[in-house]
């Protein structure tokens, strides 16, 4: 008591602070009138709330201690946070007689996938003395081409990478794989994709094709033998008239191992889920894949719903997308491949080979001039296909059924041409003012151990290295190819025209009784003048 | 990003395919805390990189007391060198629109408006300048643009205070699992427009020290909307991909504090966006 400072003699509070002396003497009361005043205060705030159940005291005791423990900065700032959370505490262990399931989050059931990549296979010991005789490895070094990229700023983290090449190793096991490849990522709005490309060995491609021609063929009779039943019961009733319509011939898809189809592709929405193989692409799913442009859900099963429809659900829309940036984006230096000597050179040429006498040009040089780089895929052409085909060649199945009106209606189809394989980067067209490649030293700083880097305009995501022998490609993004301006769906096609008038369909009124009866007696004469011409011949003979 | 945790968020983006060098890594590890001392910034976020055709654009952002307040900006070809940019204008903003196509790299190239805009270019000279864009002017509208319409922070971790201004919250612990799959929990970054027109039974349940800002279950195209929520590695990261502005990545770990935004994309618009939903 005393805040207000010792007091002087002379001035007017002197000495009211000694007990006894106060203005208030008469009100405050003795000591332990005092103790009880304290005592009510107290029993006050332990006065339970009747809402709640918690009492003030207990509350403010449990405050003090929190903050006393705790000491946060800038207590008086959060004090009312800080009462809110100790009260949502308080109502959390009360009320609650029930526990709760012991829920386990999926954190857990990924860690069981990806901890099952790192246990090794019980064949293993087998598998590495196949691997002697073969030759190559055929596990490509996944770290070994994320270093490189990352000198870029482009790639996974470290432990995504490397749990992608513990997937591969899967992959390898089970699949009969002669080499394989990370192709990359593709983004999607629910999962990601993950792919592989890979190239079977010979016997098992072989085994795969005939399975699947075997499909189509037992396909195909069933759909025969369902028309011929839906033919004898139409035979009983009058046929409406048939369209006219013939759609235009479909262009097969190309063989595997060769064009669009040169490698088969395994995808998986993470590292640790199943591969899933996907199918080989068709010229139709390509040319559609062109005009359209969606997102990828992450389900490889998920429709496609566009405009014009796709034909086939996301795993065909996947690899065709797949498809068209391999043809677009992956390059190689200059030299490294070769056209083989033995072989005529053709211009639609698929096959090349290392060239074992190339000298990897300097990194500035690659930088500079993107004539040091090549294309060792082929571009695929408008038809859908890397090599044109003639769509009016006939197989033996359209010959069976009436041929007369088709070959009426050929249409004249012109030979396509792409460019042929090995053909250098620096001439792709740009779009506008923007060059088809972006080629940058990876430092400036340390130019002795600096790498070359390509990134493609066309196909942002795309990107491509080069560090003396050693090169790759590989493309993270969403799968869908840059244009300047904005995307504009295909306009439906123009509806159906009527058909020509004829002299039987146009109208004409109706003839009126005059005309009936001028006509009728008309054609009597006629008959009457035929009949006397007949006789007069008659009578001649 | 936060400039300090930026090696460590930086491997929680990298699903996308997309980050920084080792070099420039290095180099944002020494530039950024310069920043701070020479700026007297209280936050330095690392934004992100704009790719232009010829070199690209590293962008980073300083924070003051107030959080929510207009932030300065700065851009660098190198992350070493940094030059302050200009606030943005109304005026830039709507020229910004009309120029298509990706960025040079070069930040003194001009973009001849007469082809674009005639009118606008019109404008411009009777106004006395010259009917062009620069490519500088051109950064800053597409950054204040990608911030305005996708920079996004998850609920509960800023509390508006009393006097106005905008704190972190250093009671955030992370949303849960469950609420961190909703598009609800996490909110623009900007001023918010659409509070008001919430009706009053949802405006009780809002608590106004955290629920000011728009969250993002109102983003057009409703429904499917235009972000992508994935858990990566199971659930211990849940990462937020825009698909307005392709490139644009938001992290956050579930129960703990960390999360951010980074930007690794063209600067360019996806204008088809309802084309491919």
């Amino acid at each position: 008591e005393g805040g207000h400072g010792p007091y002087q003699p002379h001035e007017p509070g002197y000495g009211l602070d000694q007990p006894g002396y106060s203005p208030y003497e008469d009100e405050i009361p003795d000591a332990q009138a005092r103790m009880l005043a304290i005592k009510n205060a107290k029993a006050y705030l332990l006065k339970t709330s009747t809402k709640s159940g918690l009492n003030l005291y207990d509350h403010f005791t449990t405050i003090l201690t929190k903050i006393l423990d705790e000491q946060p900065a800038n207590t008086v700032d959060i004090i009312e946070t800080i009462s809110q959370d100790v009260k949502w505490a308080q109502f959390r262990k009360k009320m609650d007689t029930l526990r709760d399931e012991h829920l386990i989050p999926p954190t857990f059931e990924a860690a069981e996938k990806c901890k099952a990549l790192f246990i090794k296979a019980a064949g293993e010991e087998e598998h590495e003395e196949l691997d002697e005789e073969m030759g190559e490895p055929a596990l490509p070094n996944v770290m070994e081409t994320a270093f490189y990229f990352e000198q870029a700023g482009i790639g996974l983290s470290k432990d995504e990478c490397y749990y992608i090449f513990l997937a591969f190793k899967n992959l390898i096991s089970v699949q009969p794989i002669q080499t394989c490849r990370f192709w990359g990522k593709i983004l999607g709005l629910e999962m990601n994709y993950i792919i592989a490309e890979v190239q079977l060995r010979e016997g098992e491609e072989e085994e795969e094709e005939r399975e699947e021609e075997e499909e189509e063929t037992v396909a195909e009779e069933k759909e025969m033998g369902e028309g011929e039943e839906e033919e004898e019961q139409k035979e009983k009733e009058p046929e409406p008239p048939k369209s006219t319509y013939k759609p235009p011939p479909e262009i097969p898809k190309e063989a595997n191992g060769t064009g669009t189809n040169k490698y088969v592709y395994f995808v998986c929405n993470e590292p640790g889920k199943p591969w899933v193989k996907l199918p080989p692409v068709t010229p139709a799913q390509i040319v559609c894949a062109r005009q359209i442009k969606k997102f990828f859900t992450g389900r490889l099963d998920a429709p496609i719903v566009s405009f014009p429809p796709f034909p086939g659900n996301e795993a065909n829309y996947l690899r065709a997308q797949i498809a068209r940036i391999s043809a677009g984006t992956h390059v190689s230096p200059t030299g490294f491949y070769q056209f083989p000597e033995d072989e005529e050179e053709e211009e639609g040429g698929d096959t090349y080979e290392e060239n074992p006498e190339f000298e990897p040009p300097p990194v500035a040089e690659m930088v500079e001039s993107l004539a040091m780089w090549a294309h060792h895929v082929k571009g695929i052409l408008k038809q859908g296909r890397c090599v044109w085909i003639n769509p009016t060649q006939k197989s033996e199945e359209d010959e069976e059924e009436g041929e007369e009106e088709e070959e009426e209606e050929e249409e004249e189809h012109q030979e396509e041409t792409g460019q042929p394989l090995l053909t250098l980067i620096s001439e792709d067209e740009g779009m506008k003012n923007i060059p088809a490649w972006t080629a940058q030293a990876s430092t400036n700083l340390i130019p002795e151990y600096s790498i070359a880097i390509l990134q493609s305009n066309r196909w942002p995501g795309a990107y491509a290295f080069a560090s003396g022998r050693k090169f790759e490609n590989i493309y993270f993004g969403w799968g869908h190819k840059y244009s300047p301006e904005s995307h504009t769906p295909a306009l439906p096609p123009p509806a159906e025209a009527e058909f020509p008038s004829e002299p039987g369909i146009t109208e004409a009124a109706d003839p009126t009784v005059e005309e009936e009866l001028a006509f009728k007696a008309a054609q009597e004469e006629a008959l009457a003048e035929a009949e006397e011409e007949e006789e007069e011949e008659g009578e001649d003979d | 990003m936060e400039a300090l945790s930026l090696p460590a968020a930086l491997s929680l983006v990298a699903g996308g395919g997309a980050g920084l060098s080792p070099e420039l890594r290095a180099a944002l590890g020494a530039s950024l805390p310069l920043l701070e001392r020479d700026y007297r910034f209280e936050r330095v976020w690392f934004w992100g990189c704009i790719q232009g055709v010829r070199g690209a654009y590293y962008i980073a952002q300083g924070l003051g007391p107030d959080r929510a307040a207009p932030r300065s900006r700065l851009y660098s070809l190198n992350c070493l060198d940094w030059s302050l940019l200009t606030p943005a204008t109304e005026e830039m903003l709507a020229l910004a629109e009309e120029v298509k196509g990706r960025f040079q790299g070069d930040p003194s190239f001009e973009y001849s408006l007469a082809e674009i805009n005639p009118k606008a270019a019109a404008r411009l000279v009777q106004s006395g300048k010259e009917p062009v864009m620069k490519e500088e002017a051109r950064l800053i509208a597409t950054i204040e643009q990608i911030d305005r319409a996708v920079g996004i922070v998850p609920r509960g971790a800023f509390v508006k205070t009393p006097l106005g201004s905008v704190h972190e919250n250093r009671h955030f612990e992370g949303l849960s699992l469950v609420e961190a799959k909703k598009l609800s929990s996490y909110f623009h970054f900007t001023e918010p427009t659409n509070l008001k027109n919430k009706t009053l039974l949802e405006k009780a349940d809002l608590d106004p020290s955290t629920d000011f800002l728009n969250s993002l279950e109102h983003d057009i195209p409703q429904g499917k909307g235009s972000w992508s929520i994935q858990l990566e590695k199971g659930g211990s990261v849940v990462v937020l991909r825009s698909l307005l502005w392709l490139g644009l990545t938001f992290y956050h770990v579930p129960m703990t504090k960390q999360f951010g935004y980074v930007y690794f994309g063209t600067g360019e618009k996806n204008l088809d966006l309802p084309f491919m939903l």
